[in-house]
């Protein structure tokens, strides 16, 4: 008995940490190319939130189905953010460019609290209650639908960087912007581009966990420090790091939620991070950085 | 991006400071109760800014998490009065020591482990958060519920138990500012002030000159820490209650760097400058928009500043202003 009750918690915790895993790998693609700490990250998740929410109040469009409108329309906002913002920053000291971002985070939140006010609303579709129930494993359909929308979304970023000729670009700045530069790539725009992209994929992350959870706008600084719990942990720039860092903090969040008090939950989280940064700082599947 | 570096003072600038801190005696006598408080907040983040300035902007560690030591001090002093009966006189030497364990052991680690950077940031951000999510469950601390300091008569002055009319606690940051101001500019002029800036500019250089880096920044991130602690007494006892999400605030954390960095990181009047600069103008601003009921328009505000001020002058106004008053008089390179 005890033991389907910790696999559902874990499976459940699992579906979860997927969404998390795409919204970090957004962070984490940003950082990887760019070298930019995004510390909007959680504002710009948020934003896709509220932008399922409100397509989901005037048109009752299921949040999986504003997911691709979500992840567009901040795909426009980070190429907005990075060829307006970023870009003119880039040349100066790490922590101007985190303290811009800081900057750009503080206006974001402020700004959903006025348009938005601060009280917690959710999307409760048709589907919230329903459950697939295999043997004694029960499973919300909300979560799975949730964590299968989330690995398909990965499954597309993988993709795009390993097949396409935009992606090899992307990939080729990352790995020598001099060489980048000499070989004719019109880095600037390819930036904006993968700044685009990762915030797409917060965008969609941010429309997906809209079925999990209700939204307001303090819930920000919160996700963005989860993401960077999951990057870390992964490794800050590798990309598969980012989805199992987020599967493993989903499910040990699940866990600690479970066997704890579940406002202990994120204490445990900050305390992975805190290991993780002391005893392997370049994360569970990172590369020690190059000089 | 190099600046000049007024030393010694010039008779100017201290004829400035002394006017500016006449103006501040007297200004209650002329403020109204909310100008007061706004006045007693600015001059808040005037100290709070320079104590973070000290670590960052002179020894180039950056914190964002040091809402956590103000948080320390705070619960420190408010537990040892509300459970003990202990005034804030003795509870502040708890504080501080709370606060620069707290500090030297989050730095101890950094440094053990060599995390820098961006990196160092986010430790301090996890310690802080860590704290608060722990303290939400200290009953004894008042968990979530708060904990709060007994209000007694606001109209007597009661230092020893720091319980008294508003003025008192203006008066008591003031001298606090203009403290920080002067032991600011001591350390920054000291031996140990010079090393701090060798090793922000370069410590692998700073090292090879014979720099313990180690202790330096040690030594930076003591001096922060306890200067923080003590403004955490100061806040326990000024607002009267405690609650972790408001006292370790990531938020709070934030706030604190915006003074310092609009006004100019690593100069000794920035944070200062900066704090006189935001937050008169995020109170104008509420008001002005009061009938539109905008709740969060000053972070709104504060946001856009530190993204102009990164953007247009990113080393701060203060550099850009002492030219114009003609402050720099002798010529120090510092380069933030």
């Amino acid at each position: 008995m005890a033991i389907e009750i910790y696999a559902n918690v874990l499976i459940a915790g699992v579906l979860t940490g997927l969404v998390y895993g795409l919204s970090a790998l957004g962070l984490s693609v940003i950082f990887g190319v760019i070298r930019i700490v995004n510390f909007a990250h959680g504002e710009m998740m948020v934003m896709g939130m509220f932008l399922a929410l409100e397509l989901f109040r005037w048109f009752g469009l299921d949040p999986l189905w504003s997911m691709p409108i979500a992840a567009a329309a901040l795909f426009a906002f980070g190429y907005a953010l990075q060829a307006l913002l970023v870009h003119r920053v880039a040349h100066l000291p790490e922590h101007l460019q985190f303290l811009l971002l800081a900057g750009v985070a503080t206006v974001m939140v402020s700004a959903g609290q006025m348009v938005f006010g601060p009280d917690a609303r959710g999307a409760q579709v048709g589907y919230a209650l329903d459950s697939y129930a295999i043997g004694p494993i029960v499973v919300d359909k909300v979560r799975l639908f949730a964590g299968a929308a989330a690995l398909g979304v990965a499954a597309l970023l993988f993709g795009f960087f390993r097949y396409t000729l935009l992606g090899k670009a992307i990939r080729a700045c990352a790995d020598n912007h001099q060489g980048a530069l000499v070989v004719g790539l019109n880095v600037a725009r390819l930036y904006a581009l993968t700044f685009g992209i990762g915030a797409a994929c917060i965008g969609a992350a941010g429309a997906i966990i809209l079925l999990l959870v209700d939204v307001h706008p303090y819930l920000a600084p919160g996700y963005t420090l989860l993401a960077f719990v999951i990057v870390i942990v992964g490794g800050l720039g590798s990309m598969p790091g980012a989805l199992l860092g987020g599967v493993l903090i989903g499910a040990s969040e699940a866990l600690a939620g479970f066997l704890l008090v579940p406002s202990l939950k994120s204490a445990f989280s900050f305390g992975v991070l805190i290991l993780v940064l002391l005893l392997r700082p370049q994360g569970l599947l990172g590369r020690v950085a190059a000089p | 991006m190099r600046l000049r570096w007024p030393s010694p003072v010039p008779r100017r600038a201290t004829a400035a400071l002394a006017a500016l801190f006449a103006v501040l005696a007297v200004a209650p006598i002329v403020a109204n109760n909310y100008q007061l408080s706004v006045l007693t907040l600015v001059l808040y983040y005037a100290y709070v800014g320079q104590a973070w300035n000290i670590m960052f902007g002179f020894a180039g560690l950056l914190s964002l998490g040091h809402a956590l030591f103000i948080g320390i001090g705070s619960y420190a002093s408010a537990a040892l009065f509300v459970h003990f009966g202990i005034g804030p006189w003795a509870g502040v030497f708890l504080a501080v020591a709370l606060a620069v364990a707290v500090g030297c052991f989050i730095a101890l680690l950094g440094f053990r482990f060599a995390i820098s950077g961006v990196y160092f940031a986010l430790l301090t951000i996890a310690f802080a958060e860590f704290t608060r999510i722990v303290c939400d469950h200290i009953g004894w601390l008042g968990a979530t519920e708060g904990l709060f300091l007994p209000v007694s008569s606001r109209s007597r002055i009661d230092l020893a138990n720091l319980r008294g009319p508003p003025e008192m606690f203006y008066y008591l940051m003031l001298t606090l500012t203009f403290a920080a101001l002067g032991v600011s500019r001591w350390l920054l002029h000291s031996k140990l002030g010079y090393c701090w800036r060798a090793i922000r500019d370069d410590p692998e250089a700073a090292a090879a000159t014979g720099v313990n880096v180690f202790w330096c920044r040690m030594a930076a991130v003591a001096i922060s820490c306890a200067a923080s602690g003590i403004a955490g007494v100061w806040y326990a006892f000024y607002y009267n209650n405690l609650f972790p999400e408001i006292a370790f605030d990531i938020g709070k954390s934030i706030e604190i760097t915006f003074a310092p960095i609009v006004g100019g990181v690593g100069t000794l009047f920035g944070p200062v400058l900066g704090a006189f600069l935001l937050f008169p103008l995020g109170e104008l601003i509420t008001g002005a928009t009061q009938r539109l009921g905008l709740e969060g328009i000053k972070q709104f505000i504060w946001g856009i500043a530190v993204v102009a001020i990164v953007l247009l002058r990113p080393s701060g106004v203060w550099p850009w202003l002492w030219g114009i008053l003609g402050l720099a008089e002798t010529g120090e390179e510092v380069r933030p």
